[in-house]
């Protein structure tokens, strides 16, 4: 067989492999630089939450043995696509395989996920699990929660197209921002009454979808008082975009303060409705 | 050749071989009116192939439409109705007219090639499966002039069957599925018998090539899990249409039932749209490195392995839906086990690569690139796995980045490998490898650009499938680096079809085996005959074309390179 006609001899372009890869990387340094600068570049948002907290920290632990896994497979490829070139290695080894290497990795691979599903199987119970610690005094001496271990402010979240609502105990109930006392747990109890929409406030933990016919349940625990916000996330029809969620921790008093607050504006309102409604209907 | 006739049985036949003697030849139809009556494997493949790369440019054109509405911040390029119909069109048209049909494509021209048949069991059938494709295609694209489907292409209830949506999109993406669905279980089905009834003397099961393993894996994967979806979008216009309450709560249906029934059926769908691109990866690398591929049955073992696995992990799909904690723990264990065949495959092939003497052409490129994001979007899967750590993924542009780690860089490079490898037998001519290279670089960097940043994107708490986002999110210059990669990865395809337009009449002529390939349609002029083959060889190896090029050596006392 003639090596020079049948066989095509592939010189690079001028667009060569070495010049390629520094273009890859120069690339990759550019892509990163600008955002690494944010949060949630590298590991899921934090600092809400515990369960947002210990999500992160399960996330960095699998994302090290993720990155090893990777460069390995890369560094490996990149080695035998240089050292094994036609080139320099122009006779190729005859193998067929290696039964022991071949039951080895597999052995090995094996043991990396049963070491990762133990691993994430030991962290879950915090991450699913209301956080059991008593609430603060402040929140006890509020009224909002007994004191001891174990207590939690339930809170109901109803997505609609395309709105969140929430009710509160005793009959509140707010729109698009919900408000929550510092140093509780709060259970959520959240579903829709329309469509699927999903609840998702990134720093106060992990999403779950809100399903008309389904309770979900979830749980954040705010330590420090602010404004945390996320959006539905699960298609929900066209201004699925537009709906926001945002939920504001306040101290105690000042959550007690805008329950009774809010409960005034609401039986306003309702009287508001109740008079125009006598005045229409007379 | 008038006539056809057995050629004797070689002294060391042990088995007869069942073939067709042909008393009477009609003449070829030529022309257009050749094509759409065709029931020959390669003209069907080469109709496979030219549709999916039409459809893939209009699914190109799609989702750039999309990522030029998301460059930045609070873009009104695209009205929220018109982004879900695109995100809705892109999706289903990628899964259902792109990758599966160029799969179809690739296996219906090299199969029967491969193992040696003069073409698939049921011709017929074959024919049929491609033109209900392409109706499928052509009822899903009718909606665009009427009201195009905006449900995603999950179309998950009540969404998709209550009143949220104004009019009926929804009911040409049912008929889509159905018309793709049922080209599939019929491709599904004469595959497997081609395979198993129709391979050369000798061809046992452990020397049949990896691609028709893989293909052979995919089809049982879609004999499983078509007819499931096919039902559930059936139960789904009743509900439209005929007042039946399957998935609507309003009336005491389940929204949680919809979604069990159709990722039962859309899991194992991302492994019919992946394990081919195995195959094509296990033929391609020992052919470049001139090595036989490192361990033949554990690649064989792992697709099947793969293949049962994938129908067991479908409620990774649904770890934020109100499921008990066993139940998601159930699923989080055997979507990681799944990381282990497919893990052991990507070991396979970086050892078949190892001591090999490897022939740096644009099909190993693409090769290589495969095994470097595959493995990415494979090592994300496991994350995604880890249900609490899906829970601040999920839907959103990490999970994103995912699939399209897994189905672009992973089934899209591989068809890539696939065309520059099998252009030569199909046409007769080789692609060009400038252009070729230069098409490669593009994708691979174009396709990091896009994709690498979004799972920063999701971590950040981007969800997918929103049609804008406020400039106080923070998002808009990751997403403006997506889009530009979006670009000149659609660049780099662009050069390719220009590459085959080009190569079509104008590249270098290829000769029956211009890359000393080591399966048996090497072994056939390029393009082949109508029926495939003159003689049909007698298979003694997993690499029979290579025992043919060695025995030649010997006869004619020319040296063999390997």
């Amino acid at each position: 067989m003639d090596k020079g006609t049948v066989i095509p001899r592939l010189r690079l372009t001028s667009c060569g492999p070495a010049a390629a890869v520094a273009l890859t990387a120069a690339v990759a340094v550019l892509l990163l630089a600008p955002v690494s600068a944010h949060a949630g570049t590298l590991l899921p948002e934090r600092g809400g939450s515990p369960n947002a907290d210990r999500i992160a920290s399960l996330y960095a632990l699998v994302l090290v043995f993720a990155g090893l896994v990777f460069a390995g497979v890369v560094i490996a490829l990149v080695y035998a696509l240089w050292r094994y070139r036609e080139r320099r290695n122009p006779v190729a080894a005859q193998v067929r395989g290696n039964t022991r290497l071949e039951i080895g990795w597999t052995v090995a691979a094996a043991g990396l996920i049963v070491f990762l599903a133990v691993w994430s199987l030991a962290k879950l119970d915090a991450i699913e699990s209301p956080d059991e610690a008593a609430a603060a005094p402040a929140a006890v001496e509020a009224g909002i929660v007994e004191p001891g271990p174990g207590q939690s402010l339930r809170i109901e979240v109803v997505g609609r197209q395309y709105l969140w609502m929430y009710r509160y105990p005793g009959g509140v109930y707010s729109y698009g921002e919900m408000v929550a006392p510092v140093g509780v747990t709060v259970e959520l109890d959240v579903t829709s009454v329309d469509v699927a929409h999903s609840w998702w406030i990134p720093k106060l933990g992990g999403k779950i979808d809100a399903l008309p016919g389904y309770v979900s349940h979830t749980w954040f625990r705010i330590e420090r008082p602010g404004v945390y916000t996320g959006q539905c996330a699960e298609l929900c029809g066209r201004n699925h975009a537009e709906m926001r969620a945002q939920v504001r921790g306040v101290e105690p008093e000042r959550y007690v303060d805008w329950l009774e607050r809010q409960r005034a504006l609401i039986r306003e309102a309702d009287e508001q409705v109740a008079r125009d409604r006598a005045g229409s209907g007379a | 050749m008038a006539a056809t006739e057995a050629p004797a049985a070689p002294a060391t036949a042990t088995r007869a071989v069942p073939e067709i003697v042909a008393h009477r030849v009609d003449r070829p139809v030529s022309g257009w009116l050749g094509w759409v009556t065709t029931t020959d494997h390669k003209r069907i493949g080469v109709l496979y192939l030219a549709t999916a790369l039409a459809f893939m440019m209009v699914g190109g054109v799609e989702a750039l439409l999309m990522r030029t509405q998301l460059a930045e911040p609070s873009n009104t390029l695209l009205s929220a109705d018109r982004y879900n119909q695109l995100l809705t069109m892109h999706g289903s048209t990628m899964v259902f007219l792109v990758v599966m049909p160029i799969w179809a494509a690739v296996a219906n021209y090299v199969v029967p090639l491969m193992i040696g048949a003069r073409d698939m069991a049921f011709p017929r059938l074959n024919a049929l499966s491609y033109w209900l494709y392409l109706a499928g295609g052509i009822v899903f694209y009718g909606a665009v002039f009427f009201s195009p489907p905006e449900a995603g292409w999950t179309a998950y209830t009540p969404l998709s069957t209550g009143p949220y949506i104004p009019g009926n999109g929804t009911d040409a993406w049912i008929f889509l599925i159905h018309l793709t669905g049922v080209s599939s279980i019929i491709g599904a089905i004469n595959f497997t018998v081609t395979i198993a009834n129709m391979r050369a003397p000798g061809m046992g099961w452990s020397r049949i090539p990896l691609f028709c393993w893989s293909v052979l894996a995919q089809a049982f994967m879609i004999l499983l899990t078509f007819p499931v979806v096919a039902a559930t979008v059936t139960l789904m216009l009743t509900d439209r249409h005929f007042g039946t309450c399957f998935f609507d709560p309003a009336c005491g249906g389940s929204a949680l039932l919809y979604q069990h029934l159709f990722w039962f059926f859309g899991h194992p769908e991302v492994y019919i749209m992946i394990l081919p691109a195995f195959g094509v990866i296990s033929e391609v690398l020992p052919v470049f490195a001139r090595k036989p591929i490192f361990g033949y049955h554990a690649i064989a073992a792992s697709s099947i392995g793969i293949a049962f696995l994938s129908t067991l992990v479908w409620a990774h799909h649904m770890f934020t839906t109100p499921l008990t904690t066993i139940v998601l723990a159930f699923f989080m264990l055997s979507s990681m086990v799944i990381a282990v065949p497919t893990g052991v495959k990507v070991l396979n092939w970086l050892a078949t690569l190892f001591r090999g003497s490897i022939n740096p052409a644009t099909p190993l490129y693409f090769a290589a690139g495969f095994l470097v994001l595959f493995t990415l979007g494979g090592i994300t899967g496991v994350m995604l796995a880890i249900f609490p750590i899906d829970r601040q993924v999920h839907d959103s542009y990490f999970v994103v980045a995912h699939f399209h780690f897994v189905l672009v860089a992973g089934a899209v490079s591989a068809a890539m490998a696939a065309l520059y490898y099998w252009f030569p037998k199909m046409t007769g001519r080789m692609l060009d490898e400038r252009l070729g290279k230069l098409s490669f670089w593009l994708q691979f960097v174009g396709f990091l650009g896009t994709f690498l940043i979004q799972h920063s994107l999701g971590l950040s708490g981007m969800p997918r499938r929103i049609y804008t986002y406020a400039s106080d999110a923070g998002w808009g210059p990751e997403n403006l680096i997506s889009t530009v990669g979006a670009y000149v990865l659609g660049i780099g395809v662009v050069i390719t079809v220009v590459n085959v337009a080009w190569s079509l009449r104008r590249g270098r002529r290829a000769g029956p085996d211009p890359w000393r390939g080591n399966t048996l349609e090497w072994f056939t002029p390029s393009p082949p005959p109508p029926h495939n083959f003159d003689v049909i060889p007698r298979v003694r190896s997993v690499e029979p074309m290579r025992d043919i090029r060695h025995a030649i050596a010997a006869r004619t006392a020319v040296e063999a390179e390997t």
